[in-house]
């Protein structure tokens, strides 16, 4: 069941559209913001909302890079992984984490805390390398600042 | 040097508000605007020779004049800005919309009027919180001083505008693919034609321009065409141009620029050149779809045309270094990578095409590379070129892989000679 402040959200959304079925993307986002990720029964619950196919929306909800169809944590690391980064020592950065928090690409750490992830080029070059944590974005980062970063999301 | 673009933008990293913005002449282009005809300004945009800043510059005055006009034009009409900024490399929207975000808004209201739009749409890539919480507060702001929503500035024309956060990837950049986002469906590319301002957004008449684009129309209209075109004399473009570096100078970073600037001033006059111990060896002008140049081409005008005779592009104006001491095909496979996976998988040489290329680059690095992978290489770079795709994205990658193996052939002759990175890389 969608709660009453998700179908809120998702009705400002609609709002904005000439239909509600455009609002696909924006109502997996708000779920998505509600319960950290979207599974099968949300899926299932937008769709009867939506009035579209579960196969339609799952099509475009594996699309995206952001729609999240298996759980993550607390927090979601989001890595730089394109050329300048690249360059300026993303490799270095991957290992600091990969160290740091014990898992690899694309895995949660046991206490749940931490999802590790890659992101293509974040737009901030100038910076680099770079990685966000949830909403923040944190530059010119070297590994031995990483622990300390990490500290400040609990 | 006039800087019209960013000269309001803050040093302190705090946003222009819409008190300040109007203290600093802001929304006066837009009044402008409203007093005249839709043709008018669409007739001064023309005038001004404003060119796309999403890449392939495209006149815009022209791209508005597809758009059907008048009374039996179909409605609603759209305007949407493309603030999707994904291609590596390129960093120059997210400074405008974070700076002075009711530049941009001012732009689309003024592109709404020349095209009789009612409603528009920032699409917006999800990783810019800063730029969105910024613009949703900016729009906030317009509605509430009577700039957008009915009867803007009581003149009898009507504009919504809404913000949507993408669910992230590179395609939606493309402007057809956007289209589709927008709609709430998977982002493949739409055929052409029809072309978006005859059947657009939901299908109706629709105009798509990138952020720096649209921030240049409130300059237009406020002090008229021929003032803008003067900006630069450095090039058959008009105005200015947000430039921009990174890898390994002294001060990466952007700079507001007249059109037709040279890589020699950006990189050395404002960048301060190379970091001590680096030598420069190429450049990426315009992002990771641009084709390398070397030292070659430090004098050459980086504007729409000139960059095009020397076999590259000018893209998003944001260079990427390639310094002595980084690998090429280490760069390359870190390239071909991001377009593998970002390829929509519509079309055959770009959903297998790339992935291959991706994972041949990827061996050579670690030292498993055979002899006629470069034939293969070259081989895939012409099957990913332009006329055997629906979209530019595959393109877009072929440019980069092409221009390596031509400029840098002996590194990649050396990967698979000395079965090893001779920079010490690996993938
Ligand atoms: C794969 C791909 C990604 C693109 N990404 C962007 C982008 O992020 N921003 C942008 O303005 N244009 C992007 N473009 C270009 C758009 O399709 C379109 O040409 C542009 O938004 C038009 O705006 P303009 O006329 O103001 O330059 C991309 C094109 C392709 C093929
Ligand atoms: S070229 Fe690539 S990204 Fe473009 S439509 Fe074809 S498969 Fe999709
Ligand atoms: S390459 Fe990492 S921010 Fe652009």
């Amino acid at each position: 069941m969608l709660t009453p402040e998700e179908i809120d959200d998702i009705r400002h959304a609609i709002a904005t559209l000439p239909h509600k079925q455009a609002a696909a993307i924006e109502a997996l986002a708000i779920v998505q913001r509600h319960r950290r990720w979207i599974d099968d029964q949300a899926l299932r619950d937008v769709g009867e909302h939506l009035e579209m196919s579960v196969a339609a929306l799952e099509g475009v909800a594996t699309f995206y890079n952001h729609l999240f169809r298996r759980p993550v944590g607390r927090h979601v690391v989001r890595l730089c992984d394109s050329v300048t980064c690249w360059m300026l020592g993303g490799d270095a950065l991957r290992s600091g984490l990969r160290a740091t928090l014990g898992v690899d690409l694309g895995e949660t750490t046991p206490d749940d805390r931490f999802t590790l992830l890659t992101i293509p080029c974040l737009g901030c070059c100038d910076r680099a390398p770079a990685l966000m944590i949830d909403d923040d974005l944190h530059t010119d980062l070297t590994p031995g600042a990483l622990a300390g970063l990490l500290r400040r999301y609990d | 040097m006039e800087t019209p673009l960013t000269g309001r933008i803050r040093a302190d990293g705090e946003v222009v508000t819409l008190a300040e913005y109007r203290r600093a002449g802001g929304y006066e282009g837009l009044r402008r605007a409203l007093g005249m005809t839709p043709a008018e300004v669409q007739a001064e945009v023309k005038a001004s020779k404003l060119r796309g800043r999403g890449g392939a510059g495209f006149p815009t005055g022209i791209k508005w004049s597809f758009v059907p006009m008048g009374p039996d034009a179909p409605r609603p009409k759209y305007v949407v800005c493309n603030a999707d900024e994904m291609e590596p490399g390129t960093f120059k929207d997210r400074l405008l919309m974070e700076g002075d975000p009711h530049q941009l808004v001012e732009g689309m209201i003024i592109a709404a009027h020349a095209i009789e739009a009612s409603v528009g749409y920032v699409f917006l890539r999800w990783a810019y919180r800063t730029a969105e919480r910024r613009l949703r507060r900016a729009i906030a702001e317009a509605y509430e001083a009577g700039l957008l929503g009915r009867d803007i500035l009581g003149r009898g024309v009507d504009f919504d505008l809404h913000v949507h956060v993408s669910a992230g990837r590179y395609i939606c950049g493309e402007e057809t693919a956007l289209l589709n986002a927008l709609e709430g469906k998977r982002a493949n590319p739409r055929a052409k034609p029809p072309y978006p301002q005859v059947s657009g957004l939901f299908g109706k008449p629709t105009v798509v321009n990138n952020v720096e684009t649209f921030v240049n129309l409130p300059h237009i209209l406020a002090r008229g065409a021929q003032w803008f075109d003067g900006l630069s004399t450095l090039s058959a473009d008009g105005g200015t141009k947000l430039y921009g570096v990174s890898g390994r100078a002294r001060r990466p970073g952007l700079w507001e620029l007249p059109i037709g600037s040279t890589a020699r001033e950006i990189l050395y006059e404002r960048a301060g050149g190379m970091r001590d111990g680096y030598r420069l060896r190429g450049f990426l002008p315009g992002g990771a779809s641009t084709d390398f140049l070397t030292e070659a081409h430090l004098d050459m005008p980086l504007d729409f045309d000139t960059p095009m005779k020397h076999g590259s592009r000018l893209g998003t104006g944001t260079m990427i270094l390639l310094d002595d001491r980084t690998c090429p095909v280490g760069m390359n496979a870190n390239l071909q990578r991001f377009f593998a996976q970002e390829s929509c998988g519509w079309c055959t040489p770009c959903r297998e095409g790339l992935p291959w290329v991706s994972r041949l680059l990827d061996a050579m690095e670690r030292g498993d590379g055979r002899p006629g992978d470069l034939e293969k290489l070259a081989h895939h770079a012409h099957f990913l070129g332009p006329g055997h795709t629906f979209c530019a994205l595959a393109p877009g990658a072929a440019e980069p892989l092409q221009s390596g193996l031509r400029l840098f052939r002996e590194d990649f002759e050396r990967h698979i000679a000395e079965r090893r990175c001779p920079y010490g890389g690996s993938a």
